[in-house]
């Protein structure tokens, strides 16, 4: 369909002019409010107190979520809002990692907040177009696209009834419509969703970034907790944000050349290091998938095993050699050196609506290959790559796409679901062709993809109501807490990272807190006190990112060379104190660790009350699946028979005479007991009582004692 | 010997550091590796001789995901 005739059909809903306010010291003190119910558009003012408390991206989105929600809104409610917001540090291009998004809203996986981290060019361009964060609340009567125009000073809703919903496609048509030419083309972003975000609950949200090089728009996605499903049921389509220029000091930073600087010493730690350690540049995250594998980590068969033979089909020079398309510019946001966003080029489709087609598909990431691969046990690398192409362009988790095909394959297996129920599809581990049909039904919305679509929480309940499935069983091996698919990592054999999925805010995503090999390998963290140090510590420090708009992964997946004769090598103190620069460079207000983590720790406690005052949040809902401790059944207990025997005897069990079960059960009481200790530990180090809540003493001490957080955590004190 | 504070079953006279990694499977590249607190450069991995009663630490320097 031709630009012309999707904009002949357009209507224009509502079209509001503003004055752009230019940035001061990483802020414009502004945020776009936009109502779709009855089309308002106004710009608010960031007081002064918001900034101090929440500090920007995740921090404004929570608090802006609070005060649009009760406790009875739900994903759907028309005044659930979702909330696109950038930090002060977001849209620098002198160091890597610094053009972050930070989306929440409620989720319909969760019921209650999510966060999502995510790359592309929308948040520095909104912030460019004069405000640190956009709030959409409502619904629209027929399908919307919203263009936010930092040219034109003008955000208009229009209905959009022709254009496409699939990510890849949508994402070029509104790039080609507001775009005339290449360099135009590079300063427009779009967030989309796609068609199986509209008939499942884990749908996603699509950042473009226009590539120049391979002249196309590609698309970072907000994953986590179903954003997409709740931007389709608002029936929105796109969100379009036109920049007037991109240009190193937007920011109008306090120190411009503190910026510079620490930017370039960490350019320079890639250029010189990075071929010597994690090899981002050539290989992207994927470059984990055997390291896993050989560590028995990687989650294989529904988290049963962690690892497999044929890992080698899929590791990741499998996936460079074949595939993706190397020496080419792969940052996601300008000036990030580390640029892991790989692509492959030229990728011809063998199934579903766009056979045929040549496209480029953004991948593989470690947990794409991870999710929809090992864990549903297919090798094959064609198909891990297509599976990732259809969950971003149908805008759907890979992650929770991947955990939840792999616990209906257990079910089919086990005898739990069978054809009959699945519609046809043989579902077993491995049968990639079963997983490409389910993924286009959740597109069409029809078969046993409105199902699997639910996620692994809802398909439970459905399987125990409908088919006499047994509940227990589904509990111990359905990879889900709080509602929320585990992403994929084997936390079986380390206790801390049991707590890293499981003492979380949002639900079992490892952006918090990743352990395993502090713990597992390296045994760096013994004790309780130990472990719950380290899990207040690392989600205190990882939230920050979420602030201030950057990524992660500059912050460890390139260490300095001396950094293992520092005390505390996990923490990489030396990038740490980079962010210190950042924050004072951008700001003019001097930090250190102490006060970074007290600023991640105001919001990551104003998210634990939220999610009690949505119905969440204590200690209950902290409990997670046996699977994700230890094994479930004889042949995972099997699998790994001598190490479980080993640590048994160690800790003094006595097993002569005893059967198999109940040495699985003996195990089991072990571990589910050490779990409990750690959750006293952890809730200890991060001021809560036993029951998971947030004591006064903590708000007060943190200048968080405000009045609406006191009401809520006062019936559990 | 103690490999990570815990005792190493699989310890033979001789053995060096890069005998400890093969035998552990330890295949990921960033390895910090200190012996009785002294850190050991990867290009001595094959020529330091490990004693009964040291101490041995290879930690792998992957926060991960
Ligand atoms: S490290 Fe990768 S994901 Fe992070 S900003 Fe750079 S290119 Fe994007």
């Amino acid at each position: 369909m031709n630009l012309q005739e999707l904009k002949n059909n357009r209507k224009i809903l509502t079209e509001y002019s503003y004055e752009k306010k230019d940035l001061y010291r990483g802020y414009t003190d502004k945020t776009l409010y936009i109502n779709i119910s009855n089309n308002e558009v106004k710009v608010k003012d960031v007081s002064d107190r918001m900034k101090e408390k929440f500090i920007g991206g995740k921090g404004y989105g929570m608090r802006y979520l609070w005060d649009a929600v009760t406790p009875e809104t739900r994903w759907d409610s028309e005044e659930n809002e979702i909330i696109v917001a950038v930090g002060p540090v977001g849209g620098i291009t002198q160091y890597p990692g610094s053009g972050k998004s930070l989306v929440c809203t409620i989720s319909p996986m969760t019921d209650i907040p999510i966060d999502s981290n995510v790359g592309g060019y929308f948040g520095p361009y909104l912030k460019f177009s004069g405000f640190d964060a956009l709030e959409i609340q409502g619904k629209a009567e027929r399908d919307v696209v919203i263009i936010i125009d930092g040219k034109e000073k003008t955000v208009r809703i229009e209905e959009a009834p022709l254009e496409a919903v699939d990510g890849h496609i949508l994402g070029e048509q509104l790039t080609n419509m507001y775009g005339n030419s290449e360099s135009e083309k590079r300063l427009v972003s779009v967030i989309t969703a796609g068609t199986a975000a509209e008939h499942t609950r884990i749908g996603i949200l699509n950042f473009t970034f226009y590539d120049l090089r391979r002249k196309t728009a590609r698309m970072k996605q907000a994953g986590r907790g179903g954003i997409g499903t709740v931007f389709r049921n608002k029936k929105i389509k796109a969100v379009v944000v036109i920049a007037e220029e991109v240009k190193g000091n937007l920011n109008n930073a306090f120190d411009q050349g503190i910026i510079n600087e620490t930017g370039i010493k960490l350019h320079r730690e890639m250029a010189h290091l990075d071929h010597l350690q994690n090899n981002m540049r050539k290989i992207g995250t994927a470059n984990i998938i055997e390291v896993m594998d050989a560590y028995d980590l990687l989650p294989v068969h529904n988290f049963q095993y962690g690892s497999h033979p044929d890992t080698k089909k899929i590791e990741s020079k499998v996936f460079i050699r074949d595939y993706c398309t190397q020496n080419m510019p792969d940052g996601c946001w300008y000036g990030c050196s580390v640029a892991c966003s790989k692509a492959a080029d030229n990728f011809e489709l063998k199934t579903g609506p766009y056979k045929g087609h040549k496209v480029v598909v953004d991948g593989p990431e470690y947990e794409n290959a991870a999710g929809v691969g090992a864990n549903c046990g297919i090798f094959d690398p064609h198909a891990v790559l297509e599976l990732n192409f259809y969950c971003d362009t149908y805008g759907i988790d890979t992650i929770s796409y991947g955990t939840l095909t792999a616990f209906a394959m257990e079910c089919y297996e086990r005898g739990i679901i069978n054809k009959e129920i699945t519609g046809g599809l043989d579902l077993r581990f491995g049968n990639a062709d079963a997983s490409l049909a389910l993924i286009h039904q959740m597109a069409k919305g029809e078969g046993f993809g409105l199902i699997a679509g639910q996620g692994v929480h809802r398909m439970k309940k459905h399987f125990v109501e409908n088919y006499g499935a047994d509940a227990a069983f589904l509990e111990d091996i359905g990879a889900e807490q709080k509602g929320l698919e585990y992403s994929q990592y084997m936390s079986k054999e380390s206790l801390a990272q049991q707590g890293g999925y499981g003492l979380t805010n949002k639900g079992p995503q490892h952006d918090e807190a990743w352990l395993i090999f502090m713990d597992m390998i390296n045994n760096q963290i013994p004790t309780f006190e130990n472990k719950a140090e380290a899990l207040h510590y690392f989600p205190m420090f990882r939230t920050w990112f979420g602030l201030l708009g950057l990524c992660k992964l500059p912050w460890n997946d390139i260490v300095p060379a001396n950094n293992s004769e520092t005390e505390e090598p996990a923490k990489i103190q030396e990038h740490v104190d980079n962010y210190h620069k950042l924050y004072y460079g951008i700001t003019g207000t001097k930090i250190d660790s102490a006060e970074m983590i007290r600023q991640s720790e105001r919001v990551y406690n104003f998210q634990r009350i939220f999610n009690i005052r949505m119905g969440k949040g204590l200690r209950k809902n902290d409990k997670t699946p046996y699977r994700t401790m230890g094994p479930v059944t004889k042949e995972e207990y099997l699998s790994r028979e001598s190490n479980y025997e080993k640590q048994m005897i160690e800790l003094g069990f006595d097993l002569t005479g005893k059967t198999v079960e109940e040495k699985i059960a003996l195990l089991r009481k072990h571990r589910e007991s050490q779990y409990e200790q750690l959750t006293d530990a952890v809730y200890k180090r991060r001021g809560w009582t036993m029951n998971g809540v947030p004591t006064p003493e903590k708000l007060k001490d943190l200048g968080m004692d405000l009045p609406e957080l006191l009401e809520v955590i006062k019936p559990y004190l | 010997m103690l490999l990570n504070n815990r005792i190493f079953d699989h310890y033979r006279e001789n053995m060096t550091i890069g005998d400890v990694i093969e035998v552990m499977r330890f295949t990921y590249p960033r390895l910090v590796v200190k012996v009785n607190g002294r850190l050991i450069q990867k290009s001595e991995y094959n020529s330091t001789i490990l004693n009964e009663n040291d101490d041995v630490k290879i930690h792998h320097l992957l926060a991960g995901g």
